[in-house]
């Protein structure tokens, strides 16, 4: 729980921020039958981000990483879409856009487990060559649809509270129980711990990476419905575009290690909050354009600098031991714990 | 080599639709090898940005229709958003001697090496929507393109004039394009101008929507939030127009009517929406400068005199011309 602090910490910061410049920002209110606020807006926005990055932290758990997730996000929305401006019903759309990012996500795990190439290599191919099948669904142009049912899934809510939301609270309180309440989630870290050794141990590596990819290209199919019935249409450019990026920011200041081997679903979708209400912050406080980037890189060092144990640890003994020396010890003691043993690893 | 076939088969369906317009069938739709010496017909290269929007095809097939329509034959290359396809492209153009190049240039600057081998050549360069940064502009005899300044004073001048009466400050939210491109900077700037001369036009909050609906749309939602008093929204192109027109709905607001809504491009959804009345004001940037590129072409070939910048001929569309109009648009 400590683990979770600092990211806690940082967006509450931000909240205070945007309250302090409009006074209204937490208020939350029912109009025309649904809630209505900028927390709405940040759960609505932030979901498939939330989504994407729920699949790749399991994926980063197992030592890997997947940069294929925006192209698949904009795949799945292009399909759908495709599917629906043929007069398709919502489910004959949904279901052939979801089943292909699973054969997707089946192929990058196929690519890493099966054939030993590098995740990240692996999933490049995918990052590149999705977006051309994206396009190539697409036809190049942006598909507009009409359908109520479509615009449900990101767009509509469901007794008043944004239905895209119950959708990342389904997938979460599904992928929790399977990973924290099942024995799920410690095969996946012993996996990303070592996978031959894990292997040798008697568990079926291959297929435990395998399904995390493929996990993974579920989550952002998901999201991709999300992003594409959000504005009723399907743009094979634009969807998802850096998405990955932000979903590996997200998992990062959520505490889960990039070396694999450990993951935490709550810091997580931390995480992803965090990054929304960034965006959201800039929207609202009116950081000019030219200088958004620049801002986000400002706040994104400063999260990461404040969740470095050591970088807090020589801080708070230079201003005279805000922190106990045992906590710091503590600390220092974990992140020795953390590092993976080197060479194990090929 | 597949270039050369595909440039082939495209010289071969320029020359079918020539002979089914009927026009002047019998001259040009030459073999698409050699032409440019002994007859009048002109042969044209042209090489295009790609196909990312429905603007740019609606722009590919006005050029493809106004050569078969003025009997030029066209030579089309897809530069599919890369600058070394398209400098290859140009390249063969001048290797096969055609009388005229035309292009939109992917990006602003790299081209003097190779509009030099075509002024070498003695190929006249036309560039078309797009400019290039090159110093030496004698590299190419015109640029045939929209003026985004103009637009943005369009945009800024049906705002004056819709508020004329009014007396209190209009609260005015901008959505900007794509930080830093061209069409971003001079839309802003075009539209500040104008309304610059009345202080109680107040942009009270601008901010880029990247061009694209989704982002538009979120951009709107906190907008709609952080400013509870807007009165005009003002988005430099239909896409981002259309994703804030859902955030103002979901705000329980009428898109038009409580938020008056002024946008820049007229591709169909947004014409389908100023119809519907959720836009107000609409202006256009039209892709189909075909008609305007041939003349200039014949022109140029002929080695007569051209102005060095021709503004695309573009309109604007209120409401009532958009359902008039609806039907017809190409795009």
């Amino acid at each position: 729980m400590r683990r979770l602090l600092w990211p806690a910490a940082v967006l509450v910061l931000l909240l205070a921020l945007n309250v302090f410049f409009t006074p209204s920002f937490l208020a939350i209110q029912v109009r025309d039958g649904h809630l209505y606020g900028s927390l709405i807006d940040i759960l609505r926005f932030g979901a498939p981000l939330i989504l994407v990055a729920l699949g790749m932290t399991l994926v980063i758990a197992t030592g890997g990483i997947d940069l294929s997730v925006g192209s698949v996000v904009a795949i799945s929305g292009a399909l759908a879409c495709l599917r629906i401006s043929e007069d398709a019903g919502v489910l004959a759309a949904v279901a052939p856009a979801l089943g292909l990012c699973l054969l997707l996500g089946a192929w990058n795990g196929f690519l890493v487990a099966g054939v030993g190439i590098q995740p990240i290599i692996a999933t490049l191919i995918l990052m590149v060559a999705g977006r051309g099948l994206a396009q190539l669904i697409t036809g190049g142009q942006i598909i507009t649809v009409n359908d109520e049912a479509y615009k449900m899934i990101g767009g509509g809510y469901w007794l008043t509270v944004p239905f895209g939301v119950l959708i990342v609270l389904a997938v979460l309180a599904i992928t929790a129980f399977l990973t924290r309440r099942l024995a799920l989630g410690m095969l996946i870290e012993s996996v990303g711990g070592n996978a031959e050794a894990s292997r040798l141990a008697g568990i079926r590596s291959r297929g435990i990476i395998v399904m995390v990819y493929a996990f993974a290209a579920l989550c952002a199919g998901v999201a991709g419905l999300m992003i594409s019935s959000n504005v009723s249409s399907a743009d094979g450019n634009n969807a998802g575009l850096w998405i990955e990026l932000d979903a590996i920011l997200a998992v990062v200041i959520g505490g889960t290690s990039l070396a694999g081997g450990r993951f935490s679903l709550a810091g997580t979708v931390l995480g992803a909050l965090i990054i929304q209400t960034l965006t959201t912050t800039v929207y609202s406080i009116g950081v000019p354009p030219e200088t958004t980037l620049l801002f986000k890189a400002l706040v994104v060092t400063a999260v990461c600098l404040i969740q470095s144990p050591s970088f807090r640890a020589k801080v708070f003994r230079r201003r005279g031991g805000t922190a106990p020396p045992a906590a710091v010890a503590e600390e220092k003691a974990r992140v020795r714990e953390e590092v993976p043993p080197d060479g194990v690893r090929s | 080599m597949l270039k050369r076939i595909s440039a082939l088969v495209l010289a071969g369906l320029t020359a079918m639709a020539v002979a089914a317009c009927g026009s002047s069938g019998s001259e040009s739709g030459s073999d698409g090898g050699g032409s440019g010496g002994g007859d009048d017909s002109i042969t044209m290269g042209f090489s295009q940005v790609g196909a990312e929007s429905g603007w740019r095809t609606a722009n590919t097939k006005s050029v493809q229709e106004s050569a078969a329509k003025a009997g030029i034959t066209l030579k089309f290359s897809d530069a599919q958003q890369k600058q070394e396809n398209q400098i290859k492209a140009i390249r063969s153009f001048v290797q096969q001697r055609v009388d005229v190049i035309a292009f939109s240039p992917v990006v602003e600057s790299g081209w003097d090496t190779v509009l030099k081998e075509a002024q070498n050549a003695k190929i006249p360069v036309i560039l078309t929507d797009r400019a290039v940064d090159s110093k030496d502009t004698t590299l190419y005899k015109t640029f045939l393109g929209s003026d985004f300044i103009e637009e943005g004073k369009k945009a800024g001048q049906w705002l004056v004039e819709e508020y004329k009466d009014a007396t209190g400050t209009v609260n005015i939210v901008e959505l900007q394009g794509t930080t830093g491109s061209a069409p971003a900077n001079d839309r802003k700037e075009g539209f500040a101008e104008v309304i610059g001369a009345d202080p109680k036009f107040k942009v009270i909050a601008s901010q880029t929507g990247d061009f694209t609906r989704a982002k538009g749309k979120e951009v709107m939602e906190a907008f709609l939030k952080s400013n509870p008093d807007i009165d005009v929204l003002y988005a430099h192109n239909d896409d981002m127009g259309l994703g804030a027109i859902e955030a103002i709905e979901g705000a329980g607001k009428v898109p038009g009517q409580d938020i008056k809504i002024i946008t820049v491009d007229a591709v169909k959804d947004g014409m389908q929406a100023l119809a519907d009345g959720k836009i107000n004001f609409i202006v256009e940037c039209s892709p189909l400068l075909g008609p305007q590129l041939m003349d200039l072409a014949k022109k140029v070939v002929k080695g007569e005199q051209v102005p060095a910048r021709v503004v695309t001929e573009e309109t604007t569309f209120t409401q009532e011309q958009a359902e008039q109009v609806l039907s017809t648009r190409q795009y």
